[in-house]
């Protein structure tokens, strides 16, 4: 019930690794951030910063209007679920729920209220006198959510905590927390969540904001959509959509009307998207099209890529086509319908991206530069 | 199976087939038997070799239900006319006290220390395996160092020590440094077996409000369990055998644990009373047995696993 602040935290570890290079990042009262990243980003380093884990060696991390970095854990008023459950292994399931209750000295009556109330959310009543190694993956993870719900924390603090399920589980866990989280709201007791995954499904399917990390610097931080259409760089672009943004290196040239050189081949990009380009002059440039973004032509349609077709994969509804520009490979996203009526004969066609939705960035910086006017 | 090798294929003639079969069955018969007759082999030989280490022990226990001179008369170890009479006289011993007398000291030594040990290693092991501090390196250097010295080395020291502390005559020098954490190889023990435990556990602990000594006491201890009954398993064999300690530092008769005891009855007793002497012997190892079969589960676990089961 309160918001988090970080305050350029930084982490250097003993071995003098930076791991956090001064990250600031707000989340407010109810919100559901997720961090997300390549391995080693340091989304743990800073969820385990937040939680006092892990000493603070610069910045501040506030919560709610207490800055808490000298507070110990169990005074944040947090609480903390772990990739591979941690829970207690000779306790039984009703005694790891309670066990941060029993340390707060509640009394005994009031403690298994508490337990009984968190077991009927999390349908687990029955497993409440099994012992931990007595429960599957699943019901682990349930317990282990529900001795950070028993506590009524002011911030939740996820690290990874499906990852060591199945496929299958680890969706309907999804919907679950989500479900959680909504009614937590609902019923005005809203929970400020910082979840931590390098799964961008989960990430896009739960965050009501995603911060995205790389090297322990935060790259952008928007919800799902503005994630999706508006990557702030080709880090972003690239880390964030499946399959992945193609990015192809060229030069840009005619800023005004810009046109792009890839591989000796040009492609028109309409005055539309001059328009929103923050560039002066002609310059290297990659352009960013989403497989989605690719539209088949014919071969004598003017503003186009000449590509050869190197692979096909059938996802059912929808093909991935592999298509090699030249030296430049690009996939591009058609319909089942649409690909069988393709005329496939010489193995050759002709791509248009779609002008909308392409994103230049400067190859140097990284920088999305044609973000000026497109719509938010 | 493969199509082919069935007897109806026209390719294989059928006798050939048969004689196949024949010769595989043969062969696993005979590697069958090979099995067993090895496996004969192995546990004559490992009942030999425990017959040998037990002998003494068998004999031991013989020896204490045979009447004095029977003792040396006969070499088998079965008793002509098992008496108990060794049993009671012994336990009357020479001295104004009976064995019960020396069980107790030999009580009052064990328990102080055992405990001590087992809590002082707990916190010492804990804070080596958990916590950063300065020194820590050199700290747990010189631990391991004193675990490579030899004991002797250390006793003039150490008597000069308690001496001057006035504890000389007392269970006091018996027990106080172990129960300070002065065993150095069960602190090593239980750090091994920390380090191999993942602090998860722990973490969650302190996000749930727990400080570190909570933490220890509910989540690691329990979690070290089978590695503290070890500790207190040696500790207590140890103990009870230990001759040499109460040897320099106890001399009056009645503080004597045990081991002295037994010692005892062979110095006064002119004739010697062997059947006595051997009944005591017999009193004084069945603790120690009991105990070891008792916790013998867990002790096993405990030097073996080194850390947690998933
Ligand atoms: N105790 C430590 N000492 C030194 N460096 C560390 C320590 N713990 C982590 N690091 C380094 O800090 C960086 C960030 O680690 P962190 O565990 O936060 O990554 P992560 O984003 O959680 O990765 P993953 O997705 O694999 O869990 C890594 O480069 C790691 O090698
Ligand atoms: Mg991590």
């Amino acid at each position: 019930m309160a918001r988090l602040q970080l305050r350029n935290l930084e982490k250097v570890y003993g071995n003098q690794f930076k791991a956090v290079h001064g990250i600031n990042l707000d989340v407010e009262e109810g919100e559901f951030m997720v961090l997300v990243g390549p391995s080693g980003c340091a989304k743990s380093t800073t969820l385990r910063m937040i939680a006092g884990l892990e000493t603070i060696s610069g910045g501040e991390v506030r919560i709610g209007d207490r800055v808490v970095n000298d507070l110990a854990p169990g005074k944040r008023g947090i609480a903390m679920v772990f990739q591979n459950y941690a829970l207690y292994p000779h306790m039984k399931v009703r005694s790891n729920l309670s066990f941060g209750l029993r340390i707060q000295n509640m009394p005994k009556a009031e403690r298994e209220a508490a337990t009984q109330e968190v077991a009927r959310i999390l349908e687990i009543e029955e497993l409440l006198d099994r012992l931990p190694k007595q429960l599957s993956g699943g019901q682990a993870q349930r317990v282990a959510l529900g001795r950070a719900l028993i506590k009524k924390p002011e911030v939740f603090l996820f690290d990874e905590p499906l990852s060591n399920l199945d496929a299958k589980l680890r969706a309907s866990m999804r919907v679950r927390i989500i479900d959680l989280h909504r009614r937590l709201k609902q019923e005005g007791k809203p929970a400020t969540v910082v979840y931590v995954t390098h799964d961008q499904t989960e990430a896009m399917t739960m965050g009501d904001r995603i911060c995205v990390m790389k090297e322990g610097r935060i790259m952008q931080v928007a919800d799902p959509k503005a994630l999706y259409n508006r990557p702030a760089n080709l880090f972003v672009a690239g880390f964030i959509g499946s399959p992945e943004m193609n990015l192809m290196q060229g030069r840009l040239e005619d800023v005004s009307d810009p046109v792009f050189r890839i591989d000796g081949q040009a492609v028109a990009l309409g005055r539309e998207l001059g328009a929103r380009l923050t560039l002066g002059s002609a310059s290297d440039a990659t352009v960013g099209v989403r497989p989605q973004h690719f539209e088949v032509v014919r071969g004598d349609t003017d503003s186009g890529l000449n590509g050869r077709i190197s692979h096909v994969e059938f996802m059912g509804h929808e093909v991935y086509l592999h298509v090699d520009l030249g030296g430049v490979r690009v996939v591009a996203v058609v319909g089942a319908a649409e690909y069988e009526a393709l005329d496939r004969s010489s193995g050759q066609l002709r791509l248009r991206p779609n002008a909308a939705s392409i994103h230049v960035f400067d190859t140097a910086s990284g920088e999305n530069i044609s973000l000026s006017r497109l719509a938010a | 199976m493969d199509a082919r090798t069935t007897p109806s294929d026209p390719l294989f003639r059928d006798d050939d087939t048969q004689e196949m079969l024949a010769a595989s069955r043969a062969m696993a018969a005979r590697q069958l038997r090979n099995e067993r007759i090895s496996a004969i082999i192995r546990y004559a030989l490992l009942t030999a070799v425990g017959f040998v280490m037990l002998y003494p022990l068998i004999w031991l226990i013989g020896a204490s239900l045979k009447t004095n001179s029977e003792i040396f008369a006969n070499p088998g170890f079965i008793p002509d006319s098992p008496t108990f009479d060794g049993y009671v006289k012994g336990w009357q011993t020479s001295t104004p006290y009976t064995f019960a007398h020396f069980f107790w000291n030999t009580f009052l030594i064990i328990f102080p220390k055992t405990l001590g040990t087992a809590i002082s290693c707990t916190a010492v092991a804990y804070g080596f395996a958990r916590f950063d501090f300065p020194g820590k390196k050199i700290l747990f250097a010189s631990l391991i160092a004193t675990l490579l010295l030899p004991n002797v080395v250390t006793r003039i020291p150490q008597y000069l020590l308690f001496r001057d502390l006035g504890w000389l005559d007392s269970f006091m020098p018996l027990w106080v440094p172990s129960a300070l954490a002065g065993d150095a190889f069960f602190v090593f023990m239980l750090v091994q077996f920390l380090r191999a435990i993942p602090r998860d556990m722990e973490e969650a602990a302190r996000v749930d409000g727990a400080n570190s000594f909570q933490t220890l006491l509910f989540i690691v201890v329990p979690m070290l369990a089978p590695a503290l009954i070890s500790v207190c398993l040696f500790q207590f064999m140890w103990t009870m055998n230990d001759f040499l300690g109460p040897l320099i530092y106890i001399s009056s008769v009645d503080k004597y644990p045990v081991s002295l005891a037994l010692k005892l009855s062979i110095d006064t007793t002119e004739a010697f009373e062997w059947n006595r002497i051997l009944a005591m012997s017999v009193l004084a190892l069945a603790p120690a047995l009991i105990v070891f079969f008792l916790a013998q589960k867990y002790f096993i676990e405990g030097i073996s696993t080194g850390g947690v089961k998933g």
